[in-house]
């Protein structure tokens, strides 16, 4: 299938005054046609960040410094802003993390969702309008009418974050990058979502990039997983595979401390530590100093591994069955 | 004025960095506040020892020449000296005016500064001592007070009482302590909250310890921002009030009775009776105002910038 | 919504009836009531007819509530120079002082926020620290030494607009205003400008400030990030959210700049009801003074009112919480 977006090598810096901070540091990914993606990390780990430089969405002092994105064959990594605003919203749409902060509280759904097609297309109010209105209810809202009527405190949590993912179908993107737009619900709630989200996708086409910090989100939606450590992807692949036989320590720890039925009983894993300090990284592999893998050697960057489609950066993969 | 900055706080000799250093190396470190405030110790200076550098008393008939009024700036008088600001309308030379008149402006700003920094801060301290009923009421008097705008709360207090030294000091006081008072209740409601109060609550400290241990000592540093501004305010106050006429008397000549006294040959182009007053009080009103501004960012690190 | 406009009601009449008792024990208290309300060349007959006309041989609670009816009655004294009723001469001058208010209101609004909102877009550029220096010196200016300076430049020296007096007044909507004509406009801009300075800087600070905190917001990112324009952004998302509190702020300074016309009033010659109470203090007309009085309570109140309903009409979530209370 086609390729809708590559990234390589990407890095976004910070210039802060207390230092860098290398919030992405040498990123690579493919999303194709149709299918999702799915970034996972802890807090922290730059999966936002990661998604604003794909909309050029960095704002001083943050800066891309280094890397290609490649939208549909156009590189677009610093592209001038007025080509980047035709691509927001448009071709590319993205679900903030906070569905509390991200709706205007002083206008109304409808004038927020209009716009949204407004700015990318002539047409007239009442169309727009009733696009809104339909995907409202795609999204699985009921009586859509009165909630395009609605502000945004008028609703709730679940709600507003459903009229966020039914606002970034309104223009048929071929990206659209959802960042922990389940976070703040409630697992039904968050059940429900995941399965709109994955039915739009498959109707439409799109593709997807899902954001999260947990696996288990992810292990039922994404075709392929990343999972991201300090400012770089330490392991990835199918989601299957990413799954069932995780290689990087940290993925396995990642695992581990998902609950699930067959581990019942067993206490749940946590990844000792703290994620590292993005000020004073430390050389080489960055989980080294909480992993239990961990040899001198892992003070020089581990290899960038690649077997079966799937890519490694680790000095010691975790072989079957040695997962903690 | 200058001499309120410092914090009564006294260390042994022997430490190098004492916090009054340590203030004042950070005061200096803005160079428009240092230079407000040397320019606002030179008006002060300027001020106190008006008759001794002055060639005249303005106010000393015997010393005044009809002959000389209204004369252009570098003009020379009857007596021999010569006006560098030129005269007013009835022949007083406006350096010495302006000297005499800058004392008046600054004694009835800070005088006034100073009574309502005391009230008002006796009026929040009880309120944060009394809490309850009495502090809400309190506080509601001073949120009403503060609805009006304090130029309007002056000119009432002058139209009901009438012109005066005492009475501009008075309305002046009225229009300005509700200020302080807030002030005052704003650092109480953080101390308050404060765990070592708490501590001391718990300790069996009486309230009236608790007001003048830890509350009094913590609001004085905002209450001396206040004060600066304030008295920046009760000057321009005091002026506005005195140049329509419903402020001092003609017999207490300030600087707003000097560019009242000018305003009616502005017209005719003779600006400098006017203008020159006018500099001297934007001069020290600016000035203070610099300096408080300052103090505010050094002596209170939350509100920076 | 009219729980929440029949509370502010309430509230508003607690502090007009307040201001009442202020006002009365001012003027019998602290002033001399004879004084202050006979004619200072009466003489001791005169003085004394008046003392037992006004009822002033009767207990103060007694007085108090025959000043209440009198004013409810819109009865406040006769003016010693004109004869007239006091409220009915302020009344006669307030179109003017309103004339100037909103005309300073207007000009602060239009100066002070695109200052503030381009100060606030871009924080470094050197206009924008032009501006800011502007506005601190216009909070530290007198308004009085402003409006001499407006004078000496603009009438004097460049001789380019009249400093006195209101000019020729028009019809607009059947008001009469200086608005309406060339040389009305004429009229109120330098004595308008004089009275909106202090608002000015306060509008570029509430604006700037506003903007600075709105482009920080997720809805900004979010509203950047669905690829609205710059303009889009800035004029509808941003500005109707900093609207609210430069708003808020605005309209009760209203009030405000009622109170310091009185200074550009005097200044600029401009015959509105600040001038009048100056002229009455100046020449001890008690009655108008205190029917200013009174009347300049009851015009913050009614600010303060409206303000708070504009307020809870133009956020959404005041309003929903005053319900819900
Ligand atoms: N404006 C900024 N200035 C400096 N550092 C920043 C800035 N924005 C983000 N960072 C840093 O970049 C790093 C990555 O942030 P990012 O928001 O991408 O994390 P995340 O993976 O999305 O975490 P979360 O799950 O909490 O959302 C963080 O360490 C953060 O401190
Ligand atoms: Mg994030």
């Amino acid at each position: 299938m086609r390729d809708v977006l590559q990234v390589s090598a990407l890095r976004t810096h910070f210039f802060t005054h207390a230092g860098v901070v290398k919030a992405v540091d040498g990123v690579d990914f493919t999303v194709r046609k149709g299918e999702v993606m799915g970034l996972v990390g802890e807090s922290g780990s730059g999966k936002s960040i990661t998604g604003f430089s794909i909309l050029g969405l960095i704002d001083p002092p943050g800066r891309i410094v280094d890397g290609s994105i490649r939208f549909n064959g156009a590189e677009i990594a610093n592209a001038p802003e007025p080509a980047l605003q035709k691509l927001r919203g448009n071709r590319i749409a993205m679900i903030f993390q906070d569905p509390m902060m991200t709706l205007n509280p002083v206008l109304r759904i409808d004038t927020q969702m209009i716009e949204a097609i407004q700015a990318h297309e002539s047409v007239p109010r009442q169309t727009a309008w009733e696009r809104s209105r339909d995907a409202l209810g795609l999204v699985g809202i009921p009586s859509p009418e009165e909630r395009l009527r609605a502000y945004p405190h008028q609703l709730s949590g679940g709600m507003r974050q459903r009229v966020a993912i039914a606002t970034a179908f309104l223009n048929r993107p071929d990206l659209i990058i959802a960042d922990e737009p389940t976070t703040a619900l409630d697992v039904t709630i968050q059940a429900q979502i995941i399965h709109e989200a994955q039915k739009l996708t498959r109707q439409t086409g799109t593709a997807m990039i899902w954001i999260t910090h947990d696996l288990a989100v992810v292990a039922g939606l994404a075709d392929h997983i990343s999972v991201m450590y300090a400012g770089r992807i330490v392991e990835q692949g199918a989601t299957d595979d990413v799954i069932d036989r995780p290689l990087h320590p940290y993925t396995v720890g990642l695992l581990g401390s998902v609950p699930s039925a067959n581990k019942r009983g067993q206490r749940l894993y946590q990844i000792e530590g703290m994620t590292p300090n993005m000020l004073a990284m430390p050389k080489g592999c960055a989980f080294a100093p909480r992993c239990r893998a961990a040899t001198p050697d892992c003070q020089t960057a581990p290899p960038i591994t690649e077997v079966d489609g799937r890519r490694l950066r680790c000095h010691y993969p975790q072989v079957q069955g040695a997962a903690p | 004025m200058s001499d309120t900055i410092a914090p009564e706080t006294s260390t042994p000799a022997t430490k190098v960095e004492t916090p009054f250093r340590r203030f004042a190396s950070e005061f200096f470190e803005s160079r428009i506040a240092t230079v407000a405030l040397c320019l606002l110790g030179l008006i002060i200076v300027l001020a106190v020892l008006a008759p001794w550098i002055t060639p005249q008393n303005p106010y000393d008939l015997a010393q005044v020449d009809v002959m000389d009024g209204r004369l252009p700036p570098g003009s020379e008088a009857f007596a021999g000296y010569t006006m560098w600001l030129g005269s007013d309308g009835s022949g007083r030379d406006l350096y010495s005016a302006i000297l005499y008149g800058l004392r008046i402006s600054l004694s009835v700003g800070v005088a006034s500064g100073i009574i309502a920094l005391t009230i008002g801060m006796a009026i929040g301290l009880l309120a944060a001592y009394a809490g309850g009923r009495t502090e809400n009421i309190i506080m509601r008097v001073v949120d009403l007070q503060l609805s009006f705008p304090a130029a309007l709360v002056a000119l009432m207090l002058v139209a009901i009482m009438g012109k005066g030294v005492d009475k501009i000091i008075l309305a002046l006081v009225v229009a300005q302590w509700a200020y302080y008072a807030r002030t005052v209740r704003g650092t109480a409601l953080v101390e308050r909250n404060k765990e070592y109060v708490e501590a001391a609550q718990c300790l069996g400290l009486s309230r009236l310890r608790v007001v003048f241990r830890h509350i009094l000592p913590n609001c004085l540093a905002p209450l001396i921002v206040v004060g600066t501004v304030q008295t920046a305010h009760a000057i321009s106050l005091e002026a506005t009030l005195s140049f329509l006429g419903v402020g001092l008397p003609q017999t207490e000549p300030s600087l707003g009775v000097l560019i009242a006294n000018g305003f009616e040959y502005m017209l005719s182009g003779r600006y400098w009776i006017s203008v020159f007053p006018g500099l001297a009080l934007l001069l020290t009103v600016v000035s203070i105002n610099l300096v408080g501004d300052q103090l505010r960012d050094v002596l209170n690190p939350r509100l920076k910038k | 919504m009219t729980v929440f406009i029949i509370r502010r009601l309430m509230q508003a009449l607690l502090v007009v009836f307040l201001m009442s008792v202020i006002v009365f024990f001012g003027v019998n208290v602290i002033g001399d009531p004879v004084h202050m309300l006979v004619s200072p060349d009466a003489d001791q007959a005169d003085i004394e007819a008046t003392i037992r006309r006004l009822g002033l041989d009767r207990p103060i609670w007694e007085q108090y509530l025959l000043f209440v009816s009198g004013a409810a009655q819109g009865n406040l004294g006769n003016s010693f120079i004109f004869g007239e009723p006091a409220l009915k001469l302020i009344l006669h001058h307030m179109p003017a002082t309103l004339e100037l208010a909103f005309s300073a209101l207007f000009l602060a609004v239009a100066v002070g926020v695109p200052l503030g909102l381009y100060a606030g877009l871009y924080p470094d550029s050197l206009l924008s620290k032009g501006i800011m220096a502007g506005s601190i010196l216009g909070f530290s200016l007198p308004t009085f030494w402003v409006g001499l300076m407006l004078i000496m430049l603009f009438a004097v020296e460049l001789g380019w607009l009249p400093s006195t007096g209101r000019g020729d007044t028009g019809h607009i909507l059947g008001i009469e205003t200086s608005l309406a004509t060339r040389d009305g406009l004429s009229h109120v801009l330098l004595p308008a400008m004089n009275l909106a300075l202090l608002k000015i800087s306060l509008a570029i600070r509430l604006t700037r400030a506003g903007v600075r905190e709105a482009m920080g917001q997720d809805y900004v990112k979010y509203a950047r990030a669905k690829g609205l324009s710059t303009r889009r952004i800035v004029f509808v998302h941003v500005l109707k959210n900093i609207m609210i509190p430069v708003v808020t702020v605005m309209g009760l300074e209203f009030g405000s700049l009622i109170g310091f016309s009185v200074v550009t009033e005097s200044i600029f010659a401009w015959p509105g009801m600040g001038k009048l109470l100056i002229d009455a203090i100046l020449q001890l007309d008690r009655p108008v003074v205190v029917a200013y009085l009174m009347i300049i309570v009851l015009f913050f109140v009614l600010i303060n009112l409206i303000v708070d309903i504009l307020y809870s009409i133009l956020d959404p979530r005041v309003r929903l919480r005053d319900q819900g209370a």
